[in-house]
């Protein structure tokens, strides 16, 4: 799921200015789940713009806002509210918030931001584990992603960095290489080691991205 | 190969080097006051590239006039701030210069350092940029196309012979030196038997040990880069020295003295670390001699 995180109340307002009247749009998927633009999140936005001298003209949860013509549809559904308002106010990661900013012509305002594609440890424990290289890597890793858990993206072994087998950029974290080197161990295929690594090919992380199933 | 550190360690002979911080500005004038204080007593300088990930001025100038004074640098190299065209442009511009040692590196994180915001890029790390100076000595660029005119660097790499646990860099080590290092930099050593016992895992790699001697003023300095510097741990013992002792910068340089005097034995070299404090660089290398 994509994880996201509210912005400060102190950022959203000042990008409110110029009008009172707010729309406020949530999602039900991963900005439920992290809690950055559920029911919940949604309500209490809206008790918060109130209190800060706004009107809310009305909310709604749109399920999965990434999906472009049902945050279109939903959006139509409420015509009224949301022509009423000043500015849309979007509680969902970036992609969700740029699909209502191509469904209406009205101001849209970011309430989030976007951190990563995540993993649920559990309840509200979020951990990323894949950052989307368009490369994957991890059928040489003992299927631990050195491209993400490794701060530097290292290919070929620990850095000098590593110290009692821990990273040098978060000591509370444990070095990726030494993860991945105990498990290559304990499925006695460390040769996997051996060899360099080619580089990485970076040109897959050129962007915008587009995939279309649909056969030509 | 033109490198004289190469032809030394191809006699070998022992070799001295130490290490030197470009500027944080444009004045060199105490960059080079410090190398004609060292370079009489050692056999190449490192040139150190934004060292810690804190901004200084490019090696590649440093170590130049480096070379026009007469004296051999290793030019450190790190894959933080290049990716792999400034990377091979620079070694181009370095062999250009004269330039003929390089130490390559991957680099301490962006966010150790002053520009924590910065975009740190590791488009290669150290294994990869080796094998590529490797290809470019051979003549190709990293996609295999000719050069006008091939490298002939001699490149070293990193080592930490007392790093926990070793276990999991030794693979590395054996591909740096399958990518082309031949020689290894070690981080500061503490423990001659556990250098001896890096030399002894190394040995058949043929790569020369080049073993890292630091050179503390004081147990608050230790502490200070057990807490602060990656991968760099000074043991227990040495800070209790350095706090029980009167004058803990001699002792400091004593304790430097005896691990460097272990290394005669033990390895090809010694890399002096005066860590800003360079004029005690001839008095190590007289004790060595
Ligand atoms: S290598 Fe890592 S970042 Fe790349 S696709 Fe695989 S898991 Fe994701
Ligand atoms: S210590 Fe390990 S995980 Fe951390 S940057 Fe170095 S190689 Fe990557």
């Amino acid at each position: 799921m994509i994880v996201s995180t509210q912005k400060p109340l102190d950022q959203i307002l000042p990008a409110l200015e110029g009008g009172t009247r707010v729309f406020i749009i949530g999602c039900a998927k991963c900005a439920t789940v992290c809690k950055t633009g559920g029911e919940e999140e949604v309500f209490r936005m809206q008790e918060e713009l109130i209190a800060a001298g706004k009107e809310v003209t009305g909310t709604i949860i749109i399920d999965e806002t990434c999906h472009m013509l049902r945050t279109g549809r939903d959006l139509r559904s409420r015509k009224e509210q949301v022509e009423e308002a000043d500015f849309l106010l979007v509680l969902s990661c970036g992609a969700g918030i740029q699909s209502v900013a191509e469904a209406s012509d009205k101001k849209v305002v970011a309430g989030s931001d976007s951190k990563f594609l995540g993993n649920i440890r559990r309840f509200g424990q979020f951990e990323q584990r894949c950052s989307l290289c368009g490369d994957c890597r991890l059928n040489d890793t003992g299927g631990i992603c050195p491209v993400t858990v490794c701060p530097k993206g290292m290919l070929n072994g620990p850095c000098g960095g590593m110290e009692d087998g821990n990273c040098e950029v978060d000591d509370s974290n444990r070095c990726a290489w030494v993860t991945i080197y105990e498990r290559l161990e304990h499925q006695g295929r460390l040769e996997a080691m051996d060899h360099a690594t080619p580089s990485r090919d970076f040109s897959h992380k050129r962007h915008p991205h587009n995939l279309s199933l649909k056969k030509g | 190969m033109p490198s004289t550190l190469s032809r030394k360690m191809g006699e070998n002979r022992f070799v001295i080097t130490a290490e030197l911080a470009p500027p944080r500005g444009s004045d060199l004038t105490l960059f080079q006051r410090m190398a004609d204080i060292v370079a009489p007593h050692v056999d190449a300088i490192n040139v150190t590239d934004n060292q810690g990930a804190n901004m200084r001025m490019t090696p590649l100038t440093a170590a130049a006039l480096l070379v026009q004074k007469g004296i051999e640098p290793v030019m450190q190299l790190t894959c933080r701030d290049r990716n792999r065209l400034a990377l091979q442009s620079d070694l181009l511009g370095a062999a250009a210069m004269g330039i003929h040692n390089i130490l390559a590196l991957t680099g301490d994180h962006i966010t150790c350092g002053d520009h924590g915001q910065g975009r740190a890029v590791f488009d290669l790390d150290s294994v990869l940029l080796i094998q590529m100076i490797q290809g470019m000595n051979e003549g190709r660029d990293i996609n295999g196309k000719p050069l006008d005119g091939k490298t002939a660097f001699f490149v070293g790499a990193a080592a930490a012979p007392e790093v926990e646990p070793f276990a999991v860099t030794r693979p590395k080590l054996v591909k740096k030196a399958a990518a082309g290092a031949r020689f290894y930099q070690t981080q500061a050593v503490f423990d001659p038997q556990r250098l001896s016992m890096f030399c002894a895992t190394v040995k058949p790699l043929g790569v020369k040990v080049v073993a890292g001697i630091l050179v503390l003023r004081s147990a608050k300095m230790a502490e200070f880069i057990n807490r602060n510097i990656p991968g760099l741990k000074i043991p227990p013992a040495i800070v209790e020295r350095l706090a029980q002792a009167a004058d803990p910068a001699a002792e400091g340089l004593r304790i430097a003295v005896e691990v460097a005097l272990e290394c005669r034995t033990t390895c090809h070299g010694v890399h002096l670390m005066a860590m800003g404090r360079d004029e005690v660089v001839p008095s190590i290398v007289a004790a060595l001699n």
